[in-house]
C-alpha cells in the first residue's frame, strides 16, 4: 500500500476517533460513538499491517502477542467490577504510557525502520518528538502506576511530602530539558537512558504527595499526559492517527482535570503541588466533642421516608467502598412504590474519577433522567422533605459556604442542609477527606445512622 | 521555498487540540467515566508504531531488542484497546438498560 493511501486510512481512522468522543456528548449516542472507535482503531491496524507489505517471519510473533494482549484487555473488561473503575483507568493509563516509551527506544535502537535515519545520525526533529514521546510516556507510567497503587489501597492515600519536595522536582524537571539538549547534540544512547529514568522518577514523585480525595485531578491529569506521548510518538513516525489522537485525548483530559478542580474550587497547581488538608487539620477537631449529635437507627431513617413526598440522595465514595449501588437502588424502588418522589444529586468530585457515581448508579439501574448535576439540582433541596447522604461528606459541608475560615471555602457544595431533614449514613464521625469537621453533622434537623452504608441501606428498606 | 510537512502535521495538531476541546465540553458529565476508558482505548492506536517496531525486518531473521520491544508494546497497548472499549462498551450498555425500564 502506498503511503499516500495509508496517510489517508490513518486520517479516516483519526476522524472516525472524533466521532467515537463526540457520541459521548449523550447516553443514546454514545454506543455508535464506542462502535466509531473500534472502527477507527481496526483500520489502523490494518493499514499498518499493509503498508509494511513485506512481512519478516516476525508477523507471526506479532499476531500472537496482539492475541495474548486482546485476550487479558477482554478478561479484564469483562470481570472488572464497575467500583474499581478508577483503578483500571489509572491502570491502563500506565499501559499507553509504557508502550509510549516501548515503541520509542524500539525506534531510538533500530530507526531505520521507522525511516529516521541511522543509529548516532538520527534526524534533530525527530529525535527530539522522540524524546518528548518517552519522557511523558514513562511519567504516565510511573505515575499511574503509583495512582492505581493508591486507589488499589496498597498504597496509602494519604500525601506523602518531604522537604524540598517543589525544589527536587523543578531540578528534576530541568534536567529532562538538559538531557534531551545533550542526547541532541551527542546523540549518545546514555543521555537517552537517564532521560528515561529522570521522567520514571518524576511521574513517581509527583504523584506521591497527592492525596486520596485529590484522585479525580490526577486520573484526568495522567489521561491527558498519555494522549500527550501518543502525540509525541505520532510526530515520531509521522503518524496522522495518532497525532490526532493524542491532541484529542490530551485536551480531554485537561478539560476534565479542569472541571474536577473546579468542583473543588482549587487551583490546577495547588492539587498538582499536593499534600491538601495537611496544613488546616489542627484547628478541625477541637470542639467537636462537646456538641451533641442526634443519631437514629434504620427504623428512624424509615419512618422519615416514609412521610416524605420527596427524597434526593446525595451519593459519593462511601457508597463506592461499601457497594451500597444495589441495595441504594431497592431502598429507592420501595420508596417509590410508596409514591414518593427520588432524585439524585451528584457532586462532580463526588468519588475518585470523574463520572464515577454515575456509572455505580447505571450499574444499580438506576434510570440516568433521574441523576442530576450540582447546578441542575441544587435548588431542589429546598423543597425536599429528606436528603439522604449516603457516603458523601465534604461536598455537602455548609462551611465552603459560610466559613471564610475553612480549607474548602468557595468549594460549590450541595445544599443538603435546606431539606426539612437531613439523614447521614456514615461509619463513624470522623472528619472527611479535607480533615475538617462537617457542621452538618449536629445541626437539628440532621439524623445520623452510624452504620456501613450497604447494610444500613437494606434495613431501612426492610424497615419501609 | 518549500515548506517542511512537520508544519502540515503541526497543524494537523493543533486543530485536533481545538476540535478535542470543543467536542470535550460536549460530552455529558455522566459519561465522563466512559470518556476516559474510551480514551484510554483510543490513545492505544500507538500499536501502529508498536507493530512498526515488532516487524521492523532484520537480514539474518533473528528477533533483535527492537523487535521485543515492539512485541511488547504491541501486547501491552492490545490489553488497552480491547479492555478500553469492551469496558466502555460494558457501561455504555449499563446506560441503554435504563432506557428501556422507562
Amino acid at each position: 500500500m502506498s503511503a499516500n493511501l495509508s496517510a489517508i486510512f490513518y486520517l479516516i481512522s483519526g476522524v472516525l476517533f472524533i466521532l467515537a468522543l463526540r457520541g459521548l456528548s449523550s447516553p443514546e449516542t454514545s454506543r455508535q460513538g464506542n462502535f466509531f472507535g473500534i472502527l477507527g482503531m481496526t483500520i489502523a491496524i490494518i493499514v499498518t499491517f499493509l503498508s509494511i507489505g513485506s512481512f519478516s517471519s516476525g508477523l507471526i510473533y506479532v499476531l500472537i502477542f496482539l492475541l495474548i494482549g486482546g485476550l487479558i484487555g477482554a478478561f479484564i473488561a469483562y470481570k472488572i467490577p464497575m467500583t474499581a473503575m478508577p483503578e483500571l483507568v489509572a491502570g491502563f493509563h500506565s499501559l499507553v504510557g509504557l508502550s509510549a516509551v516501548l515503541v520509542a527506544v524500539s525506534a531510538f535502537l533500530n530507526p531505520e525502520a521507522f525511516n529516521l535515519g541511522s543509529p548516532g545520525s538520527i534526524k534533530l526533529a525527530s529525535l527530539i518528538e522522540m524524546s518528548i514521546g518517552a519522557a511523558v510516556g514513562a511519567i504516565t507510567f510511573s505515575g499511574s502506576i503509583i495512582a492505581f497503587l493508591k486507589l488499589q489501597g496498597i498504597m496509602s492515600g494519604s500525601p506523602i511530602t518531604f522537604r524540598g519536595q517543589h525544589l527536587f522536582n523543578a531540578l528534576l524537571l530541568i534536567s529532562i530539558v538538559a538531557l534531551t539538549y545533550l542526547l541532541c547534540s551527542t546523540q549518545s544512547s546514555n543521555f537517552f537512558w537517564m532521560l528515561l529514568a529522570v521522567s520514571f522518577l518524576i511521574g513517581f514523585l509527583l504523584i506521591i504527595p497527592i492525596g486520596g480525595a485529590d484522585m479525580p485531578v490526577v486520573i484526568s491529569m495522567l489521561n491527558s499526559y498519555s494522549g500527550w506521548a501518543a502525540a509525541g510518538i505520532g510526530f515520531t513516525l509521522e503518524n496522522t492517527a495518532l497525532i490526532i489522537t493524542g491532541a484529542l485525548v490530551g485536551s480531554s483530559g485537561a478539560i476534565l482535570s479542569y472541571i474536577m478542580c473546579k468542583g473543588m474550587n482549587r487551583s490546577f497547581f495547588n492539587v498538582i503541588l499536593g499534600g491538601f488538608g495537611a496544613s488546616e487539620q489542627s484547628t478541625s477537631s477541637r470542639d467537636k466533642e462537646h456538641r451533641p449529635v442526634k443519631s437514629g437507627n434504620a427504623e428512624d431513617a424509615a419512618f422519615l421516608m416514609k412521610n416524605a413526598s420527596s427524597v434526593i440522595i446525595v451519593p459519593g465514595y462511601g457508597m463506592a467502598v461499601a457497594q451500597a449501588q444495589h441495595a441504594l437502588r431497592e431502598m429507592v424502588d420501595t420508596l417509590k412504590k410508596n409514591d414518593i418522589k427520588v432524585t439524585y444529586a451528584i457532586h462532580p468530585v463526588a468519588g475518585r474519577m470523574p463520572g464515577h457515581m454515575n456509572v455505580l448508579l447505571a450499574e444499580a439501574n438506576v434510570p440516568y433522567d433521574e441523576v442530576f448535576e450540582l447546578e441542575e439540582i441544587n435548588n431542589d433541596f429546598a423543597n425536599a422533605d429528606v436528603a439522604f447522604v449516603i457516603g458523601a461528606n465534604d461536598v455537602t459541608n455548609p462551611a465552603a459556604k459560610n466559613d471564610p475560615q475553612s480549607p474548602i471555602y468557595g468549594m460549590p457544595v450541595l445544599d443538603v442542609e435546606k431539606c426539612k431533614s437531613v439523614l447521614f449514613v456514615k461509619r463513624s464521625l470522623s472528619p472527611g477527606y479535607a480533615g475538617i469537621d462537617n457542621d452538618l453533622f449536629y445541626k437539628e434537623n440532621t439524623l445520623m445512622l452510624f452504620a456501613d452504608a450497604k447494610k444500613m441501606t437494606e434495613d431501612i428498606t426492610k424497615n419501609l | 521555498m518549500e515548506i517542511d510537512p512537520f508544519i502540515f502535521r503541526l497543524s494537523i495538531f493543533i486543530l485536533s487540540i481545538f476540535i478535542g476541546y470543543y467536542v470535550v465540553w460536549s460530552v455529558t458529565p455522566s459519561l465522563h467515566t466512559p470518556l476516559m476508558s474510551v480514551t484510554n482505548a483510543i490513545s492505544s492506536v500507538i500499536i501502529v508504531g508498536a507493530i512498526i517496531a515488532g516487524l521492523a525486518g532484520n537480514s539474518n531473521n533473528d528477533l533483535t531488542i527492537s523487535n521485543i520491544l515492539g512485541l511488547l508494546a504491541i501486547s501491552l497497548a492490545a490489553v488497552n484497546i480491547f479492555g478500553g472499549f469492551l469496558v466502555t462498551q460494558r457501561m455504555l450498555q449499563m446506560y441503554k438498560k435504563k432506557k428501556k425500564d422507562k
